[in-house]
């Protein structure tokens, strides 16, 4: 039963994991470079636009879900199963939901970098 | 991409990687949590090293959305990877620790992935980004 809610929880921390870095990449392009925005506006300017963005809100939301769904992950399986199978599974998600919402040109340097990334964490840290 | 920017990269890397070293040691600490009792994850957050790694989960969250400002999530991704590399070197220099081959072989993967992302573009143009950001139009 363990293995199931473990499962259940590495599912969860991918999904909100994807759905926050997604929300908080596209607050950030909206926002605009922020090195930009201090030398123009300064570092004020760039307050005001973070803490009044929304969306980056509804990103770190859905963060704070995949921190704690980690935490009890984390808790009930050794990092040695938690840790690659989300961070490996969350790179693609991630590649998937920048290219459909995102609309970022992941052509195919950026999926054979994922992949490479994905396979090399896997290897990295299931042994 | 200016030395500033990679300096950004590399601040995501390094907050990232100390930061779930102490949520780990942390959590090891407290202990498993019991399905019928959720709301004791919240008890982790009185634990000096997850307390510790909160703030520096804070510095890679500031490090990362920067970063995000300026570059692609696809891209983003794939180049702060080369924070498992940095916890593997420093599992072999400083705790001594055995790697075995098949962790180098992740590793070398892990080197590839970052060196072929990072050989790309950072930013998809489109054509709403051309358009001055929020706020700067008006003031210029």
């Amino acid at each position: 039963m363990r293995t199931y809610y473990t499962w259940l929880c590495i599912f969860t921390t991918v999904c909100t994991a994807a759905a926050g870095d997604v929300l908080v990449a596209l607050a950030m392009r909206r926002i605009g470079d922020l090195g930009e925005v201090r030398r123009r506006h300064g570092f004020f300017a760039i307050l005001v636009r973070v803490f009044s963005s929304g969306i980056l809100f509804g990103g770190v939301f859905f963060m704070a879900i995949a921190f704690f769904s980690n935490l009890i992950g984390l808790s009930w399986a050794d990092l040695s199963v938690v840790g690659p199978a989300s961070a490996a599974l969350t790179f693609v998600t991630n590649a998937l939901g920048a290219r459909f919402f995102l609309h970022e040109n992941v052509d195919r340097r950026r999926w054979l970098a994922t992949i490479f990334v994905c396979l090399g964490v896997l290897l990295l840290t299931w042994s | 991409m200016t030395l500033r920017k990679y300096l950004v990269i590399l601040s995501v890397v390094f907050f990232g990687s100390v930061g779930d070293a102490f949520l780990a040691r942390g959590m090891k600490h407290t202990g498993a949590i019991d399905i019928h009792h959720l709301s004791n994850v919240f008890t982790a957050l009185a634990n000096p090293f997850v307390i510790v790694g909160i703030f520096f989960l804070l510095a890679f969250m500031s490090s990362y959305m920067t970063a995000l400002s300026f570059a692609d999530l696809t891209y983003v991704m794939p180049a702060t990877a080369i924070s498992y590399v940095v916890m593997v070197l420093l599992s072999i220099f400083w705790l001594h620790e055995h790697v075995s081959p098949q962790r180098w072989a992740g590793v070398a993967l892990i080197v590839i992935g970052v060196g072929v992302v990072a050989g790309g573009p950072s930013r998809t143009e489109h054509p709403a980004a051309q358009v001055p950001a929020r706020g700067l139009k008006e003031r210029v």
